[in-house]
């Protein structure tokens, strides 16, 4: 397959990821080679085979619908850029 | 002092023939002699860390020590630790100061160990060769123009130049191994799901594990001990009776099966670790192990499968960072969308938005089916592999890594060619076994060998064995650096 700098561009903008139009090109250079390696792979015929998601094959562990956590906001909020009567302060959203 | 085994360590500091407090200042004293050069830490903080001391010596006078209380042990900074800068070695969290503890370093906390300080890495783990770090590469302490390998390169780094007796790393596709291969130190990364993933900056979920470095399997033994263990925080944490990894260390080898998969020992092996490894595997028939020949037909899958799930999982581990609650913000910025996308652009490096990109590409609409899900059926093929050659075998050996460790710079505008250097490793991180790697020799420039040794589930215990018992027998991990051992 072949990847275009629109791919790529694309992809930036799903990641929110700002990436100029020099910075799209070297991607599109490294990520088609990293591409090339990974098409070994879809070449294998996996048809029937169950996808594996962790060694183990383990269940989702579920508990109580409890509170087990203390208030730690503003400990928690002690590392954030900005803070406002305990909120995140963010640009505007809505006008 | 510095080349003692934690066994030795203990003993001293519990016959009180050696304080907490002297053996962190010595090596406190020795990270700043000799980090400037090597850049194995990326924080230090004396106060902090005598602070622990003074605490550990108290435990051992009051007679409530435990066999590593009072010993030093380095933290990978991917691994938040309260009140000490947590960065993963990116700009984006090198304001972020962690307001709680990994559950890894509550429990070293609890048993008494004093935390030295938090090594370097590469960016949020995403490297082979410690280059992508924020805070500059890491110098291999035997070969000072080399790569201490990634990514857990500084604890590595941090243990080969004896700066810490001890340190953490995490492994997602050989992050413990190839950097403990590199330095010629012991690593093991446990069967995933042993060590809590709580408080460990999530890389790639389904495949991350945490696990110790140090001098010796024995060394490894007696930190898993403390390391492993059920957590509710986690929810991929596996509950299971609690196990004793030093209780088997003594144990006779022979008999031992190792199963030698001939794809490892093909093509891509290069011949000075060819060498290295086949004299280790003498040392091995002569304590009275046997060999058989065994197959892992999809190995070679193992890096593209490995490039597709972790940078998958990645990109959406990585979709936390934003500006918003904690980390690096940009400075300038119009509107929401531009705060994300700005702090993102800058506050991420090269090699981790390369991965996020491949990431969110395999997983957007369309092409899921194509990539994530067809390298989760692969996984699946890799793991039947090991199942198979299991049958056959007690455990495997092979090389840590293709080559010795490569010259700082020589791969950084190659990524696949950095990739493939996990070759090895990524095969086992992928069906979740456990995977260990010690030092066997050494190979071109005089740089440091490791030997690979996977076992099946659970068998961390007779990983350390096979280990422990080489280890009696050769001294390769008792050497150390020449230009450090002033």
């Amino acid at each position: 397959m072949t990847l275009s700098l629109n791919d790529i561009k694309r992809v930036a903008k799903l990641a929110r990821i700002e990436i100029s139009e020099t910075d799209a090109q070297q991607n599109l250079v490294r990520l088609s080679g990293i591409f090339d390696l990974i098409e070994q792979m879809r070449a294998v015929d996996t048809q029937g085979i169950k996808p594996m998601s962790h060694s183990q094959d383990m269940v989702q562990r579920l508990r109580e619908d409890i509170v087990t956590e203390s208030d730690q906001r503003t400990l928690f909020q002690s590392v954030a850029p900005q803070i406002e009567d305990g909120y995140y302060l963010v640009p505007k959203v809505i006008e | 002092m510095l080349n003692a085994s934690l066994r030795q360590l203990s003993l001293l500091l519990s016959e009180k023939k050696i304080s907490s407090t002297e053996l962190t200042s010595e090596f406190l004293s020795r990270i700043k002699a000799l980090n400037p050069d090597l850049n194995a830490f990326i924080t230090i903080d004396e106060e902090k860390s005598l602070d622990q001391a003074n605490v550990a010596d108290k435990m051992i006078a009051a007679g409530r020590s435990t066999p590593l209380t009072g010993i030093p042990i380095a933290q990978k900074d991917i691994f938040c630790a309260r009140g000490w800068l947590t960065t993963c070695g990116s700009k984006m969290l090198s304001n972020f100061v962690s307001p709680y503890d990994a559950t890894v370093v509550e429990r070293f906390d609890q048993a008494g160990m004093v935390n030295l300080g938090k090594t370097n890495m590469d960016e949020f783990a995403m490297g082979s060769s410690n280059e992508t770090s924020y805070y500059g590469p890491v110098k291999n302490p035997w070969d000072r123009l080399a790569v201490p390998g990634g990514s857990s390169g500084g604890s590595a780094c941090a243990v080969a130049a004896r700066l810490a007796p001890a340190a953490t790393g995490s492994d997602t596709g050989g992050s413990i191994r190839q950097p403990a291969a590199l330095c010629g130190i012991s690593g093991i990364k446990p069967t995933y799901g042993l060590v809590s993933r709580y408080g460990m900056i999530a890389f790639a979920s389904s495949l991350d594990q945490g696990g110790p470095m140090a001098k010796s399997a024995e060394d490894l033994a007696l930190l898993l001990n403390t390391m492993v263990g059920f957590d509710e925080r986690d929810s991929t944490s596996l509950q299971r009776a609690e196990e004793n990894y030093t209780q088997d260390l003594e144990k006779p080898v022979n008999g031992l099966r190792i199963g030698l998969p001939k794809e490892f020992f093909a093509e891509g092996m290069s011949s000075d670790v060819s060498n290295v490894i086949e004299a280790a595997l003498a040392e091995y028939r002569k304590l009275g192990a046997t060999f058989v020949e065994v197959s892992l037909p999809n190995s070679k899958l193992a890096v593209p499968v490995y490039y597709v799930l972790a940078p998958a999982e990645a990109s959406s581990n990585l979709s936390r960072f934003d500006g918003v609650r904690y980390g690096y913000r940009t400075a300038q910025y119009s509107s929401l969308e531009d705060l994300y996308t700005k702090t993102r652009a800058e506050g991420f490096g090269e090699e981790v938005k390369r991965r996020i990109l491949i990431g969110t590409y395999v997983l957007s609409h369309g092409y899921y089916d194509a990539y994530y899900l067809q390298a989760q059926k692969l996984r699946r093929l890799i793991a039947e592999d090991f199942r198979k050659a299991f049958e056959q075998c007690d455990l495997i050996m092979g090389p840590t890594t293709p080559t010795v460790a490569f010259n700082i710079g020589e791969k950084c505008d190659d990524p696949i060619q950095m990739y493939l250097s996990d070759i090895y490793t990524s095969t086992a991180s992928l069906a979740g076994l456990p995977g260990m790697s010690i030092p066997a020799g050494f190979g071109s420039k005089n740089r440091p060998v490791g030997l690979h040794i996977i076992g099946n589930y659970f068998r961390e215990a007779q990983m350390l064995n096979v280990a422990h018992r080489y280890q009696q027998v050769t001294n390769w991990h008792e050497l150390t650096p020449p230009e450090t051992s002033n």
